[in-house]
């Protein structure tokens, strides 16, 4: 199945069982803002559950806040991560402040979705992903799913949540075609990083589309004898640095690819949690970041075809990684 | 100094006109009791909590709505118990109208874990959902879109309840306000809003800010029924509210009530701020004339069947009320410090 086909398995197997899901947001009823991921869900479920607003980022949002206190679950879709900005206030200071600040006990059931929807010279305005914005601010939580079985069931499992969740899925994952099974809830509190490849040599981390881009490099370098542990974050926050400390202990080697600018990124978050869960001493080379250039988003054909990471700039990566030791890194 | 034009909401801008007794005809006895015995706890708590800022034993930022207590208890007074409430900075004069109990609120102010909000919100961040008060922030404009949700979540459960925003002449200026009339209106949802315009926004005046003085110009613009209220008169307040929520009932659709007022002190902290501009020094005496508790006992007390007894055995019961919330305030806890971490998330799994 499809990614952006498991997303709308997921959002069917929602509104079937859960009467109190709500889907609000710009572009639910028209492909060219959600591709397939909603296609015909207001026929099928009315269009009174999945809500197409006025252009108000900041108002759906802060709706989708006050419904949810008020018993419903609601997923506010916002078309790209970008636009989700108008509605900053409602996202860091209210649904992921209302818990804290009315002393428990007042729990806000939403979600957050963003979708990244980068490449085809969209530029600065339509590209960005901010992971470490949201996973920086303690009472959201965040989730990147990379496989389509990720895709259907961390939607599920965000939406069941009573903690405000930002879900933020990936259009260039659209098309990436797995087996995906029935969903089966699980609570969103136990999930976290799991390995996709496993192999001694390196450890590669990535998120969402990046864990892509590092399977299917480990992929090609298993063929040459060099063998991966792919380590799918998954969830941003609350962040568990367990299984990335567990397996570089066994490698001894790190890059991260993030996706995202480098500064304050995922990719410092996954190093200082190595650091401090299994010290210095337990690098055998620098650890590495895959960034985005600390740039905008371009929209020139051949600058934006340089300014994301492919299979070669990882392969390349792993192989100074392998080249250097400690000593001369 | 403010520029001087034309006024769109006739003399409620000054404090010149308006100081006739409140029009409370028709209303019952029992009615004006209540309105008086919260009006005068709204006043009386606000000056205690304006001493314990001043002594220094409350150090949270403390935005008192002396002056304003009529727009408050006007609303309550017609609202259901399955209405939902939101608030924002100065809304203790709505956690009390609500009928919260003022116990809760001074340990709240004291960061006890008694308090409203478990000692983890202070003056700023009040909540008393058995009361029907969800939440007031202190963001500016923030809950007013909360509430367009809490509309949609009541009518979806077919209550014939309506959510209620109250929000200040300041939040009319924020886009989320115009964004959340469009909302409302558009997807015909039964908001209530209910500007306070006490003519500043922190210390600046309304003519400094808006190139007209009445906020309900903008329900005008959103095909959203509205009023402009003496918001000093509570039977005004109360009629208007009555006939607006009604609306909002029995239609499903938004409405909204300017309630022109004035608070007495700063926008935080106990002082009357009367050195914030040549005009508030000019005005503040004045627009105590047109004191909204003293209007309405001027009506009880032409009425025949209030005496002055009774408003003096309110007086004495507020007066005992204060002294044993404050003791409780002050003897309660602080919240466990192990909380502080735990309750991030509700699901508590990872912790």
């Amino acid at each position: 199945m499809q990614y952006s086909e498991a997303i709308r398995s997921g959002f069917r197997y929602l509104l079937k069982n859960d009467p109190s899901v709500l889907v609000i947001g710009q572009g639910l009823w028209s492909p060219w803002y959600v591709g397939d991921t909603m296609r015909d869900l207001e026929t099928e479920f009315g269009a009174d559950r999945i809500i197409d607003t006025p252009v108000s980022e900041l108002a759906c949002t802060g709706a989708s806040i006050g419904a949810a206190m008020g018993g419903y679950r609601t997923i506010m879709t916002h078309p790209r991560v970008d636009f989700s900005l108008l509605a900053i206030d409602q996202m860091v200071n209210q649904a992921a402040k209302w818990n804290s600040m009315f002393g428990g006990g007042a729990p806000v059931p939403v979600v957050f979705r963003l979708i990244v929807n980068r490449g085809g010279e969209q530029g600065a305005q339509h590209s960005q992903s901010l992971y470490s914005w949201f996973a920086h601010i303690p009472g959201l939580r965040v989730v990147v799913p990379a496989t389509p079985q990720d895709a259907q069931d961390l939607l599920i499992a965000a939406t069941l949540s009573d903690d405000p969740v930002v879900y933020i899925d990936d259009r260039w994952l659209y098309e990436w075609d797995l087996p995906v099974s029935d969903p089966v809830p699980v609570r969103l509190a136990t999930q976290g990083p799991v390995r996709r490849r496993e192999g001694n040599d390196v450890t590669l981390v990535g998120l969402s589309w990046t864990t892509r881009l590092l399977c299917d490099a480990a992929d090609n370098l298993a063929k040459q004898g060099i063998h991966c542990d792919v380590v799918d974050l998954r969830v941003l926050n609350p962040f568990k640095h367990d299984v990335i400390a567990e397996s570089v202990q066994r490698t001894g080697r790190l890059i991260v690819a993030e996706g995202d600018w480098k500064t304050c990124g995922i990719g410092a978050e996954v190093i200082a949690g190595v650091m401090e869960l299994a010290g210095p001493g337990v690098f055998k080379s620098a650890p590495r970041r895959i960034s985005l250039a600390d740039a905008p988003a371009p929209t020139s054909k051949p600058l934006e075809s340089e300014y994301y990471p492919t299979i070669s700039t990882v392969t390349q990566a792993v192989e100074q990684s392998l080249k250097h030791s400690r000593s001369d890194s | 100094m403010t520029a001087k034009r034309e006024s769109m909401i006739g003399l409620l801008n000054t404090p010149d006109g308006h100081r006739e007794p409140a029009h409370v005809g028709g209303r019952e006895r029992n009615q004006l009791l209540d309105w008086y015995h919260k009006m005068l706890l709204i006043r009386r708590t606000e000056e205690v909590i304006a001493g314990m800022v001043e002594s220094g034993e409350a150090v949270c930022p403390c935005h008192l709505a002396i002056g304003q207590e009529a727009a408050a208890v006007g609303v309550a007074s017609a609202l259901n118990s399955g209405d939902r409430s939101f608030g924002a900075h100065r809304s203790h004069s709505h956690y009390l109208a609500l009928g919260a109990p003022v116990r809760r609120l001074l340990a709240e102010v004291l960061g006890k874990e008694t308090g409203c909000s478990r000692g983890y919100g202070g003056s700023m961040h009040l909540r008393a959902p058995e009361f029907g008060l969800v939440g007031t922030v202190p963001i500016v404009g923030a809950t007013i879109a909360i509430a367009v949700g809490a509309a949609l979540a009541l009518k979806r459960d077919g209550r014939n309840a309506v959510a209620i925003s109250f929000l200040g002449d300041g939040a009319s200026e924020e886009g989320i306000f115009h964004e959340s009339l469009n909302l409302a209106a558009s997807m015909s949802l039964p908001v209530f809003f209910v500007v306070e315009n006490n003519l500043y926004a922190s210390h600046l005046h309304i003519d400094l800010r808006q190139p007209a003085n009445s906020i309900a110009r903008f329900a005008v613009a959103h095909c959203i029924e509205s009023a402009v209220v003496d918001g000093n008169d509570v039977g005004l307040v109360a009629t208007q509210t009555e006939r607006l929520v009604d609306i909002a009932r029995t239609t499903g659709k938004p409405v909204l009530l300017e309630a022109v007022t004035y608070r007495w002190r700063g926008h935080v902290g106990h002082r009357e701020d009367s050195d914030v501009g040549v005009e508030r020094k000019d005005n503040l005496p004045e627009w105590k004339k047109r004191d909204p508790i003293a209007r309405l006992r001027t009506s009880m007390l032409a009425r025949g069947d209030i005496t002055a007894d009774d408003c003096d055995a309110i007086s004495l019961r507020i007066e005992r009320d204060l002294i044993e919330s404050l003791e409780f305030a002050r003897n309660s806890s602080y919240p466990a410090m192990e909380d502080m971490t735990r309750i991030v998330y509700s699901d508590r799994f990872d912790q």
